[in-house]
């Protein structure tokens, strides 16, 4: 059981250090700006359909379970005022949040970690390019950068999903403009910034852990598999437990 | 072939003194010391599990001694300031080639990385040094795509447009066939006549070392047993020496 916190707690100092000497070197952002640029196009363009997706998903199977469950109650007129808080202060940046780690944060963490194995990080060292630099800090940047787009596109089309079932399943009985009518009573600029800063709060986390947990990977190609299913793992569980906590902190606040 | 040179940085020395390695418990080095001069193509040798590349990763500054000092031209070499003050550049055994990139954005990345000279600048270097390694047909391919004796090439290659004082090669002819690996073996000579680097070679390859080594040392077990010139070692009494470089196979005859 020591071991197992002194384990955690190195890792925690490590990935920290990573992230200090990453910032650090926030004054050579100019000449990253093409790696930047790279990372955030990357990052949109692999998430976003799977995030639209599924928040449609979701805010149309949402829509149908509350109304169904409400039926004999007749508050049909709160399905949108459900649907909007739901997805704005927690659907949205958690279910991005997921998406996210399954997709970057695997895909960051397979990146670095193969590169570590195959010594392109030592390379990187002895050419005096600092990894924390090269590979860390465009991938922060980026993260920091499209987390709240996606978390936005994760909301709005959570609600629209609920739109199109309200307007095309006749058995609910109310209109569109009853709907957002509802959801516009409830959901205010405070709850969104809420949103966006649980999404950013748990995007960075991601990168933090999927570029620690890559950039420290040795072995071969069974230990890079290792660390990507590690990654996606210890990435949605600290977004799980870290949400509690935030959200604690977000509602008092 | 001709590699371009700038003697502006001069070449430096490396200093080895009682290094000291374990990896839990086993021992890798032993209290080795050794001395490469400004310029000489130092060989080390020694069989697999020796301990010759993780002596190698310590000059270079990827590996942190447990007792004993590295220095190249006087500066610490697990220091990572030194970096910034002596040029030293690496041949990793499989090339350490960044896969995502083009060959030409592998040998230009240190150059634009370092804003060392302009972008004319960073093409002119960089297509010079491909030229003089025969490599400029790959300029646009992949690493991946290449064969191994291109890819120690433009692993060279990268190496040299960095102008270093110290040019480390970890294994240069290993997975090569014989003509090639006699051609990475010319390469590292040209190499150093043209640009002056110290250059500190490790492998087990005895063609090699004998070839182009102005010294050879034999580490075995992690200590050092041996240094000395390619004559030496060709006239070596010592049987541990002997039995290294020239090496008896007692082949099973098929049976009948």
């Amino acid at each position: 059981m020591t071991s197992y916190f002194k384990q955690f707690f190195g890792n925690l100092g490590d990935a920290v250090i990573m992230c200090a000497r990453a910032i650090r070197y926030l004054p050579t952002l100019p000449r990253q700006a093409g790696r930047l640029l790279d990372q955030c196009l990357f990052m949109g363009y692999a998430t976003i359909p799977l995030v639209i997706l599924l928040s449609v998903s979701i805010g149309a199977v949402l829509a149908l379970q509350i109304a169904f469950s409400m039926r004999d109650l007749q508050v049909n007129q709160f399905i949108g005022s459900i649907i909007g808080v739901a997805m704005v202060r927690e659907l949205g940046p958690v279910m991005t949040a997921v998406m996210v780690a399954g997709r970057i944060g695997s895909a960051t963490t397979a990146e670095l970690a193969s590169m570590r194995v195959y010594q392109e990080v030592d390379a990187l060292t002895t050419m005096n390019i600092p990894p924390e630099r090269f590979l860390v800090l465009p991938r922060l940047l980026a993260m920091a950068i499209v987390m709240p787009i996606l978390t936005t596109a994760s909301i709005v089309t959570g609600w629209i999903g609920g739109h199109l079932v309200v307007e095309y399943v006749p058995w609910i009985n109310l209109s569109t403009e009853a709907y957002y009518q509802s959801l516009r009573e409830f959901v205010d600029v405070e709850a969104f910034i809420d949103g966006l800063i649980k999404a950013e709060i748990f995007g960075l986390l991601i990168i933090i852990v999927s570029c620690h947990i890559g950039l420290r990977t040795s072995g071969g190609p069974r230990e890079i598999g290792q660390a990507v299913t590690k990654a996606v793992v210890v990435c949605i569980t600290l977004v799980l437990a870290v949400d509690y906590f935030v959200t604690t902190f977000l509602l008092g606040a | 072939m001709t590699i371009s040179r700038n003697r502006s940085a001069e070449a430096v020395d490396v200093r080895v003194e009682d290094l000291h390695k374990s990896f839990g418990s086993q021992k890798v080095l032993k209290g080795v010391s050794l001395e490469v001069k400004p310029g000489e193509i130092f060989v080390l040798m020694g069989s697999s599990g020796s301990g010759k590349s993780v002596l190698l990763k310590h000059i270079v500054g990827l590996e942190q001694a447990d007792r004993g000092t590295v220095t190249i031209g006087g500066h610490n070499a697990a220091d990572p300031a030194t970096r910034d003050a002596i040029s030293t550049a690496m041949v990793f055994q499989a090339g350490a080639l960044f896969n995502s990139m083009t060959v030409f954005d592998n040998l230009a990345l240190f150059l634009r990385e370092h804003r060392l000279c302009s972008p004319s600048e960073i093409r002119q270097r960089v297509e010079a040094a491909m030229e003089a390694l025969g490599i400029k047909d790959a300029a646009k391919k992949l690493p991946a795509t290449l064969s191994g004796g291109m890819r120690k090439r433009v692993a060279v290659a990268r190496a040299i447009v960095m102008q270093p004082q110290v040019i480390l090669y970890d294994e240069p002819t290993s997975e090569l066939d014989p003509v090639t690996g006699a051609t990475v073996a010319e390469l590292i000579s040209q190499v150093r006549h043209d640009t002056g680097a110290t250059s500190f070679v490790v492998t087990h390859d005895r063609d090699l070392a004998l070839g182009i080594a102005d010294r050879i040392a034999l580490l075995a077990h992690g200590e050092l047993i041996f240094v000395g010139t390619p004559d030496e070692v060709r006239n070596t009494t010592d049987e541990t020496l002997r039995s290294f470089m020239n090496p008896q196979v007692k082949a099973v005859p098929a049976r009948s």
